[in-house]
């Protein structure tokens, strides 16, 4: 009996459509979120994380209308994340059928808003997500690693290490660690980063950003410590290869739900 | 008629739709009137154990006790496996229901927690988790345990073993979420909302 580390599927939805990944012949309607997830969780991908990537106020009827329609079906655990400013954008999420609810720029810009889901909802429900560039030009580029929020646009002055310790303090239950030096290069997760953070704090640590191969899952999970590996570009496996990535992690040393 | 109990901590929207999926009759409720005349209960729970004293200050502890008495079907699920228990270092002054012996005990320093993720069960002889092996796995999301005691039917590790589900004739509990834990979560509700 151990705990496996988690592959989590994220799907990336503008306007109810999922807007990454590869095409999917087999499926009916590719960009269908709900469709989708549940395609996933039948494949043994362990968790779902939606993220609202436009995140615009307009959109938050057809964000909530879009996590009903995808909560309906989904037995495995389902983060919602993208604009979650207040409580009460949360708790619509939690309504609408959310286990856990991914908060980034609105927890830098008042950071109360983590203990205030937590206090309500409990720390299991609460990921607060961080961007991280290196600081290429220092001595120590993850000590001194930076944060940014906005999608990535702007800086937030705060340093990474600092702000996921500060962020268990409030509460958080995990932590969302994306690389925006690895994101979409397909080159593997920034390991040595990961496992800085992950080493820094005593909550769980979900790896993002450099995904491309089974290996690079490996490497995160074990060498970087990284509790839960996530990729929107796990797309690029084939869903039914989930399965697959997960035997071939296995075989290198990572515990993982199988059979699945 | 299942009764889910609001206890006012969390959300109950996912163990509703569980249990609608596998095609109970549930009434989600904090009216202890409502408790007395269902045939089955159910108290999940996600968040602090402290939220449980919430239960005996809406007379919804007396219902329950009354119920499981009369041999009504119980499941407590995550929080409310805990509360099954004497109580919790969570929350020191808050009493369980007292139905197992112990007490739950936050996970030791140095280990990652919450204990987030999927998880193996080590199962026994259980009415419950009919059909379900040793070896399934199941979501877990919780910083406090519950010991392995006499009513144990399923244990988990890490760190060391603890309670994963206990049952002792109509009164079950599981520290997992069945909801939340695929085809085998809802194996085990399905088994709960045929019990007679």
């Amino acid at each position: 009996m151990t705990l496996t580390k988690r592959i989590i599927a994220c799907l990336d939805v503008a306007a109810g459509r999922v807007v990454k990944g590869v095409q999917f012949v087999d499926i009916v309607d590719a960009g269908d979120p709900a469709e989708l997830a549940h395609r996933h969780a039948m494949a043994g991908t362990d968790e779902i994380v939606l993220l609202d990537i436009t995140a615009t106020h307009e959109g938050r009827g057809t964000l909530i209308d879009t996590v009903k329609r995808t909560a309906k079906q989904l037995f495995i655990p389902f983060t919602v994340g993208g604009g979650i400013r207040t409580i009460e954008d949360a708790a619509a999420i939690f309504d609408a059928g959310a286990d856990k609810v991914s908060i980034n720029s609105a927890a830098i810009a008042r950071p109360e808003l983590i203990d205030e889901i937590g206090r309500r909802f409990g720390a299991q429900a609460v990921i607060v997500a961080i961007d991280v560039r290196r600081a290429k030009s220092s001595h120590d580029p993850i000590a001194d690693a930076e944060v940014f929020v906005s999608g990535g646009r702007k800086p937030a002055g705060r340093k990474a290490l600092e702000w996921a310790k500060e962020a268990e303090s409030r509460g958080a239950g995990e932590i969302l660690l994306t690389s925006m030096d690895a994101d979409g290069t397909k080159a593997g997760f920034d390991c040595e980063l990961t496992a800085r953070v992950s080493e820094a704090v005593q909550i769980p640590v979900i790896a993002s950003g450099g995904a491309g191969t089974a290996r690079h899952f490996a490497e995160v999970l074990l060498q970087g410590k990284a509790d839960a590996a996530l990729a929107a570009s796990i797309f690029h496996f084939g869903i039914a290869n989930v399965r697959a990535l997960k035997e071939e992690i296995a075989k290198q040393g990572v515990p993982v739900r199988l059979p699945c | 008629m299942i009764a889910v109990i609001d206890y006012k901590a969390g959300n109950l929207t996912s163990v509703m739709k569980a249990l609608d999926a596998v095609g109970a009759d549930a009434v989600a409720t904090s009216d202890p009137s409502v408790v007395l005349q269902a045939d089955k209960l159910v108290l999940p729970g996600v968040g602090h154990f402290s939220a449980t004293s919430f239960l005996e200050e809406h007379g919804l502890k007396e219902a329950i006790e009354i119920r499981v008495r009369d041999g009504f079907p119980f499941l407590g699920i995550c929080v409310g496996l805990q509360w099954l228990f004497e109580g919790s270092t969570e929350a020191p002054g808050t009493a369980g229901l007292k139905a197992f012996s112990g007490c739950c005990e936050r996970f030791p320093e140095g280990m990652k927690v919450p204990h987030v993720g999927w998880n193996s069960i080590e199962v026994s002889e259980s009415r419950l988790l009919g059909g379900i092996s040793s070896g399934d796995f199941v979501y877990f999301t919780h910083s406090y345990r519950a010991p392995v005691v006499h009513g144990t039917v399923a244990v988990t590790e890490y760190e060391s073993p603890f309670t994963a589900a206990v049952e002792r004739g109509n009164i079950m509990g599981v520290q997992f979420h069945p909801e939340k834990s695929g085809a085998v979560g809802l194996r085990i509700l399905e088994n709960f909302v045929g019990l007679s």
